[in-house]
């Protein structure tokens, strides 16, 4: 089986047996969640806090990774901050993934003129930038996570749809389709139980990696001040409120944010990678 | 072996029944299939040989209305009595549910490997007969039955079974929904010899307790006089000769079955070079006036080039029907032989 994220060069490392890095990506994955889900019980402080009298303090007992130029304190602001910065790539992800699932099923499993159709317009997707598109609708919709991501999920869609496509074409040629075919089992139930499930691991392990783009993508976003609302806590909007702070000399505030961004996405892309791998390596 | 029209009243309709079918492809010259006439009663088995391209799986998918993307077709293709060309989808499935059913080839590459043996059977009860799962899991522990497999299978997974028990597991499935008619496509050619012997056996078994009609593919000639009825030998999408098969295997009217017999390897025939046919069959490329075999024909006269002969009833032998101008000759020569 072919698809061609699959195959990529210098993935030694993530894929020999025992795999030291994927688990460690696994393992920060995992805890990343845990404390997105945690965030309000474990935080220390409120995130929102303003202690001006304390501002742009470094790291201490009291706040191990110091406080920003408001007062609000680091750490805690990165654990609340984790939520909105893994639920927007979330709903791109959900929303990408099922609607690109569709499109290619549709396009592959109907053919003619409507594969044309589908295949054509998603391609011209390919060609507007996700970036641009996303800036252009939250510049009409205003302030929240709802525009972003719903731009987002329709410039990640052609990824999933053309991937879907090429598996459902290979898929629905293996004799099994015909045979239930002649059961009596009409199209859409074959596709939905069977084809579906078994092109799944494929599409999931793509949706991984498009999870960390997504992330990467929507922090920067909100390091344009485009999509979060001003005070809510989130990664990309941590880095933007902590570069005046960077040309005082303080850059903590701002590469911790940073730092967490650029490891959630390695993190998740290793891990989507390998999970790609193993499927693909799968005996079919 | 009880002749079919006495156990069906006469005015029961055929469980199959192919008349004047013709199937054209895009992009080929001929028609892939040229007037098929064709029938299966009642509990009937009939075999369909011939070598490969000759359209004998071909007919046997469009009675099930799998037809190739772009096909047009003439004549009928009855199941039952219900022309299948003309159908609706939602007929279709029900035809495809209850009337009809096939076996496959390659029962490994058939049944889909993901789900177990169990999900695989009751599938389509469920989902198309409204059956609810437990009458659907009992209805395939008794097919199991049937075909020599416990329950137990129904718990795993297509990869634990050997191809012989895939086999059993897609007849199974086969008879699942109680059909009038089974198709089987070459279901022994991916198995080995002792399997399929047993798979033979167990389709002749079946056919006796289920009296379901069995349309056999195949182009293994021992195989087809063992299991069949009648036969039906197709070269270059038509028929060229049918009857019973003891008849047309012991005494051949049409050349192309006389060569196909020569051509089969014995054990007790003196040493020697296999016999082959020579040439190979037209191409779909190429338009063919005459008879199909012409150019590979022993007999072939100036008149087989030009004009194809008909189908038609052997004198003397109302059940046996040939497609050769020179059938006559044939006859002598057979007739010859056994005198000397």
């Amino acid at each position: 089986m072919t698809a061609t994220v699959l195959h990529r060069p210098g993935l030694a490392r993530i894929r020999t047996a025992r795999a030291p890095l994927y688990r460690i990506c696994l393992g920060f994955v995992l805890l990343v969640v845990l404390l997105a889900l945690l965030a309000p019980w474990l935080a220390p402080y409120d995130p929102n806090t303003v202690d001006l009298g304390n501002a742009l303090a470094g790291p201490s007992g009291e706040h191990l990774l110091g406080v920003d130029a408001s007062g609000r304190d680091t750490l805690s602001r990165l654990m609340t901050g984790a939520r909105t910065s893994l639920l927007g790539p979330l709903g791109v992800v959900a929303f990408s993934t099922l609607a690109g699932v569709a499109v290619g099923v549709l396009a592959a499993w109907r053919g003619g003129w409507l594969d044309s159709v589908l295949s054509r317009s998603t391609e011209l997707i390919f060609a507007f930038p996700g970036m641009l598109l996303a800036i252009l609708i939250v510049a009409v919709y205003g302030e929240g996570l709802l525009a972003p991501v719903i731009a987002l999920a329709v410039a990640y869609l052609p990824y999933v749809s053309r991937l879907t496509r090429s598996l459902v074409l290979a898929e629905r040629e293996r004799p099994y389709v015909e045979a239930y075919q002649v059961q009596g089992h009409s199209g859409l139930q074959i596709c939905l139980r069977h084809v579906v499930p078994s092109i799944a691991p494929v599409i999931l392990a793509q949706s991984t990696i498009n999870f960390g783009y997504a992330l990467l993508d929507l922090a920067g976003l909100a390091f344009l001040g485009l999509g979060v609302p001003a005070l809510t806590p989130d990664w990309g909007r941590m880095v933007f409120d902590g570069q005046s702070a960077i040309q005082q000399g303080y850059p903590l505030s701002a590469v911790v944010p940073c730092a967490a961004i650029v490891l959630t996405v390695v993190a998740f892309n290793v891990v989507g990678e390998r999970w790609a791998d193993q499927v693909s390596r799968r005996d079919r | 072996m009880t002749t079919p029209s006495k156990t069906a009243p006469k005015t029961a309709p055929k469980t199959l029944d192919i008349q004047a079918f013709r199937l054209h492809l895009p992009g080929a010259v001929r028609p892939v299939l040229t007037g098929v006439d064709l029938f299966v009663d009642a509990g009937e088995t009939v075999a369909l040989v011939g070598e490969s391209g000759s359209g004998k799986s071909l007919t046997s998918r469009s009675v099930l209305g799998l037809l190739p993307p772009g096909a047009g077709t003439e004549g009928t293709v009855r199941v039952n009595g219900e022309d299948v060309l003309t159908m609706t989808p939602e007929q279709l499935r029900g035809l495809r549910t209850g009337t009809a059913s096939m076996i496959f080839q390659d029962p490994r590459a058939a049944i889909n490997p993901l789900r177990r043996i169990g999900d695989f059977l009751t599938e389509s009860l469920r989902l198309n007969t409204r059956t609810d799962r437990a009458a659907a899991t009992a209805r395939a522990t008794e097919m199991l039955d049937a075909v020599g497999l416990t329950a137990k299978v129904l718990r795993q997974y297509p990869g634990q079974l050997s191809g012989g028990m895939l086999q059993r597991v897609m007849i199974a499935a086969a008879l699942m929904g109680d059909p009038a008619l089974i198709l089987a496509d070459e279901p022994t050619t991916a198995l080995d010899v002792t399997t399929q012997a047993e798979v033979v056996a167990l389709l002749a078994d079946l056919r006796e307790r289920f009296g379901t009609g069995l349309l056999f593919v195949t182009h293994d000639l021992g195989l087809a006089a063992a299991i069949s009825d009648r036969v039906y030998v197709m070269y270059a999408g038509r028929i060229a000769e049918t009857g019973p098969a003891e008849a047309l295997f012991g005494r051949p009217l049409h050349p192309y079955t006389a060569a196909l017999l020569d051509s089969t390897p014995r054990l007790d025939a003196p040493q020697g070079r296999l016999a082959a046919i020579e040439g190979r069959p037209p191409s779909l490329r190429d338009e063919v006036p005459g008879c199909p075999f012409a150019a590979r024909c022993p007999l072939a006269t100036f008149l087989c080039s030009q004009q194809a002969p008909a189908l038609l009833p052997v004198v003397g032998e109302p059940t046996r029907r040939t497609a050769c101008h020179h059938s006559d000759q044939l006859r002598e020569m057979s007739t010859d032989a056994t005198h000397a």
